[in-house]
């Protein structure tokens, strides 16, 4: 038996000082608690709450296991407090046929560190010309579809998808870079970008996409999510869509709530990234539609590159950083959510949008023990980390929020004990 | 002052010195022998990865008027070089005895990040459309030996200012020692946002060629995508070109800087380019005793007054 | 630093009509003369010798003044002072050359000289005239003309003070390493 004994727990009468017992991977107890020969996880002055959930990581396997493999994701995602993650279909081969999502569960499972759900292609490839085998991975289990790392640009193919899925429980998830306006470009087209010479992308870039998209929600009715939210006038047509009662989610990296383009003045690729950072008034809008619900959840966007591929120039590095290590500390830092809220948007929210059973729910008996342990007021500093790639805009800054435990299954998969 | 790897930063005090140096050097290089022994034993690296003889032929010279040996690594078309990364490039060049780096690449931030990994002095021979302090410094220079100084000076900039480093790095160097800059170039060749920067910018060159002391031309490039900035090439000579027509409005004691090489017949007339009036010639002169004043200066420990 | 000077401002002029004779006997008249001061103090007194010879011989003899910054053997090991102005009026082919310093001490400030006049030209005689000999020589160089000679310990500071450079004229010994 494992006891997390003496923290505030997220339960489904709301926030209780109490210990919550953890036996053959289910929550057996919550209330006060005799530890006996229990392992103990000291949760004093801590957060406790169902495991973070993240939408968006680039596990990189099949095909790039230099930078990344599930395996070594997944103790990263432990060690950043989640407990259930989407992986992004954008590997070698692209996650576009039912075997190939097959492939990616049976491997998180083999990890056994984390739930690892494979997000599906809609094109084949990704190349955004036909649809990919969308009932094969509906059947492997898929239930958020997304071409990330690129747009599904012919706004026809958008839809034909959408009404292809139509009456299926699951997301069409979207990455807004619209080749046109952004091509070409490495960092956000503004003050910076022009003084330091480098090919910008305009915030429009972003926008054209999500608003095109939106018309097209509006006709079919389909469940759309915006991939990493980065621009003031995103945050408006979010806004706008829901008042108007579309099903549209959101989400946003750490990165872009702590933030802007004046870090890309080191030139140093650990901070190129897409969505680029972008205004410092965008950083503070993104962050107030986090704290208000208008964004619904924190998505790291974990992209790892190895080193050798980080020390080139900054138009020369791939895009991406890891998150998921730093998403708590940088989220908690950034908006000073409130345990109820961060719950919310970092694991309830996400397992809905995923269409995750087990995950974000209160801790009740009987619940499965996805858990997290979490110190809102400890301070750390990032420096080595236990992903397999080490590119963190956050190394060496001083973050606010860290994970004591996390649970999986029932399994400590990181923290005192483990 | 470890590295010149941007001119924004650098004060007028730390400009002027550099000025300074170039003058004792454009002496140095007025004699029969026209060389001192000053970094005898030291070992100057030139790593170019864009195609530029003249700028690296340049620090060369520069490199041996100072009794300096030289290092000159540029990657050649063959597959092999392709394969080793810009760090590995620096280290190996530190390796055989580099004691300072002059680094050009197409890449902004290049020789930013070769600083951090090498851990030697580096000199910014041009990073993308970024900077290109050198350039700066021996324009100044140019342009100090013709007038005498730059305060009240009113130059203009003339032509795809978006994608040039040249550009960036003069108007700040000339701004901070005192003079007037306009950036000249169609709404597509101008950067994007210039709000704070110490310049005016103007989108036609008749209206303000008449008040110019110094029209500064600047090569219309096509390896930095500056063609896809305007509609054609013949429609910009007649813009922004400087023909005969544009060269009568010139102010008498008006002068024509150009960093090099030139497009006869583009940006400025083939018969114009040859005209006295122009500084080309003495800015290459010129860029030589620049070069030699910022090794020396990076070389040799900083002086305390 | 001691508190008397060990050569007044009168000294210091007196010594310098000394050396402006010596030359201009040593050498039959001021035919063929360049005095070259060394950069910084060296420049104030050339200019005082050429101007003592004017005075009494009645002819002009070309002052040029020469920095050895480019020379030194030492760069590197210590702060390199600003480059001063190198000029010398007139070709020194086949001239003599009259080297002026304000202390000669170690020798290396005038073998970094002999490089630079060298690079300027090929004089066809070059000479040395320095206001104090400190001693303590650390290559085969000897002065032809000089003001006055002060054995000094070492460890000993000579500081040579001159009116267009300091705002006051004199030379002093003190302790502690230096010049």
């Amino acid at each position: 038996m494992i006891l997390v004994a003496g923290g505030s727990v997220l339960t489904s009468e709301g926030i209780i000082a109490t210990d919550v017992a953890i036996d053959d991977g289910f929550i057996v107890a919550v209330g006060a608690i005799d530890p006996g020969t229990a392992e103990v996880i000291d949760a004093r002055g801590c957060w406790v709450g169902p495991g973070l959930v993240d939408l968006h990581v680039h596990l990189r396997e099949p095909g790039q296991e230099w930078k990344e493999d599930i395996a070594s994701g997944s103790r990263a995602a432990a060690s950043g407090g989640f407990t259930a993650l989407v992986a992004m279909p954008n590997t070698l081969p692209a996650i576009d046929a039912g075997h190939r999502a097959g492939f990616v569960a049976e491997q998180g499972r083999k990890a056994g560190i984390c739930h690892v759900a494979p997000a599906g292609a809609i094109t084949l490839d990704r190349r955004g010309v036909e649809l990919a085998h969308l009932d094969e991975l509906w059947e492997a289990g898929v239930r958020l579809f997304t071409d990330d790392g690129d747009t599904v640009a012919d706004a026809g193919m958008l839809r034909r998808a959408m009404e292809y899925l139509a009456g299926r429980d699951c997301v069409l998830a979207q990455h807004a870079e619209d080749p046109g306006l952004g091509a070409g470009g490495h960092m956000h087209e503004g003050a910076v970008s022009s003084r330091l010479g480098i090919r910008g992308l305009p915030a429009l870039a972003e926008e054209t996409i999500v608003a095109r998209d939106l018309a097209l929600v509006r006709l079919t009715g389909a469940a759309y999510h915006v991939q990493h939210a980065s621009t003031t006038g995103t945050v408006a047509l979010i806004r706008q869509a829901k008042a108007e009662g579309l099903p549209v989610t959101a989400e946003v990296t750490p990165h872009h709530l702590m933030l802007d383009h004046s870090e890309v003045e080191s030139m140093d690729p650990d901070f190129k990234m897409y969505p680029p950072l972008r205004t410092t008034e965008d950083v503070a809008e993104l962050r107030r539609a986090l704290i208000d619900g208008t964004i619904d959840a924190v998505a790291t966007d974990h992209a790892p590159h190895a080193d050798h591929e980080q020390e080139v120039p900054f138009e020369e590095a791939p895009r991406g950083v890891i998150g998921l290590e730093t998403a708590l500390a940088a989220t908690l830092t950034a908006t000073g959510l409130d345990q109820t809220t961060l719950f919310q948007r970092m694991s309830t929210t996400p397992a809905a949008i995923a269409r995750f059973a087990d995950h974000g729910l209160p801790l009740v008996v009987g619940g499965p023990a996805n858990i997290v342990v979490i110190d809102p007021s400890a301070t750390w500093v990032p420096d080595r980390f236990v992903s397999r790639s080490q590119n963190s805009p956050f190394r060496g800054r001083k973050l606010t929020g860290s994970v004591v435990a996390t649970v999986f299954e029932g399994t400590v998969t990181h923290g005192p004990a483990s | 002052m470890r590295h010149l790897l941007t001119i924004e930063g650098v004060t007028r005090p730390e400009l002027e010195d550099l000025l300074d140096l170039s003058d004792e050097f454009l002496n140095v290089l007025d004699r029969d022998i026209p060389k001192v022994p000053t970094l005898l034993g030291a070992t100057v690296a030139t790593m170019f990865f864009e195609p530029s003889t003249r700028t690296r032929l340049s620090f060369e010279r520069a490199a041996r008027a100072l009794s300096a040996d030289v290092l000159s690594f540029s990657p050649g078309t063959s597959s092999v070089t392709k394969g080793e990364s810009l760090k590995d490039t620096a280290l190996t060049l530190k390796a055989m005895g580099a004691d300072l780096m002059v680094v050009r690449h197409p890449a902004t931030g290049a020789a930013h990040r070769v600083s951090r990994w090498a851990d030697l002095p580096v000199v910014n021979g041009g990073d993308g459309a970024h900077q290109h302090p050198t350039q700066a410094l021996l324009d100044a220079f140019t342009l100090r030996r013709h007038f005498g100084k730059l305060d009240g000076l009113r130059v203009g900039i003339v032509g795809d200012i978006r994608h040039s480093r040249v550009a960036r790095s003069d108007l700040q160097a000339f701004s901070t020692l005192g003079a007037t800059v306009t950036l000249v170039a169609p709404p597509t060749l101008l950067p994007l946002d210039t709000t704070g920067w110490p310049c005016d910018t103007a989108t036609e060159l008749d209206g303000v060629i008449g008040d110019l002391d110094v029209v500064y031309l600047l090569r219309i490039q096509s390896e930095r995508g500056g063609v896809s900035g305007f509609t054609s090439l013949p429609e910009y000579v007649r813009r922004f070109g400087l023909d005969d027509r544009r060269f009568r409005l010139l102010r008498d004691d008006a002068v024509i800087m150009h960093p090099g090489p030139m497009n006869r017949g583009v940006e400025i007339a083939p018969h114009i380019a040859d005209h006295p009036r122009t500084l080309i010639l003495d800015q290459v002169r010129n860029g030589v005793a620049a070069r030699m004043a910022v090794l020396f200066r990076l070389m040799t420990p900083e002086a305390r007054r | 630093m001691t508190a008397e000077p060990v050569m007044t401002s009168d000294d210091i002029r007196r010594a310098v009509h000394r050396i402006a004779h010596e030359i201009v006997e040593r050498h039959h008249g001021t035919a063929g003369l360049v005095l070259v001061g060394i950069h910084t103090r060296g420049v104030p007194f050339a200019r005082a010798i050429g101007a003592a010879i004017a005075d009494f011989e009645g002819t002009t003899v070309p002052v040029g003044e020469l920095d050895i910054g480019l020379y030194r053997d030492d760069l590197g090991r210590r702060s390199s002072p600003r480059l001063e102005r190198t000029s010398i009026p007139v070709d020194i082919t086949d001239q003599t050359a009259v080297l002026v310093d304000d202390v000669l001490f170690t020798g290396r400030t005038i073998r970094a000289a002999l490089d630079a006049l060298s690079d300027l030209g090929r004089a066809g005689q070059i000479e040395l005239a320095v206001l104090v000999d400190r001693g303590h020589r650390q290559l085969p160089i000897r002065p032809d003309y000089v003001g006055k000679n002060l054995p000094t310990s070492i460890e000993q500071r000579v500081s040579v003070r001159i009116d267009e450079v300091d705002g006051h004229t004199g030379v002093w010994v003190g302790e502690g390493k230096g010049q």
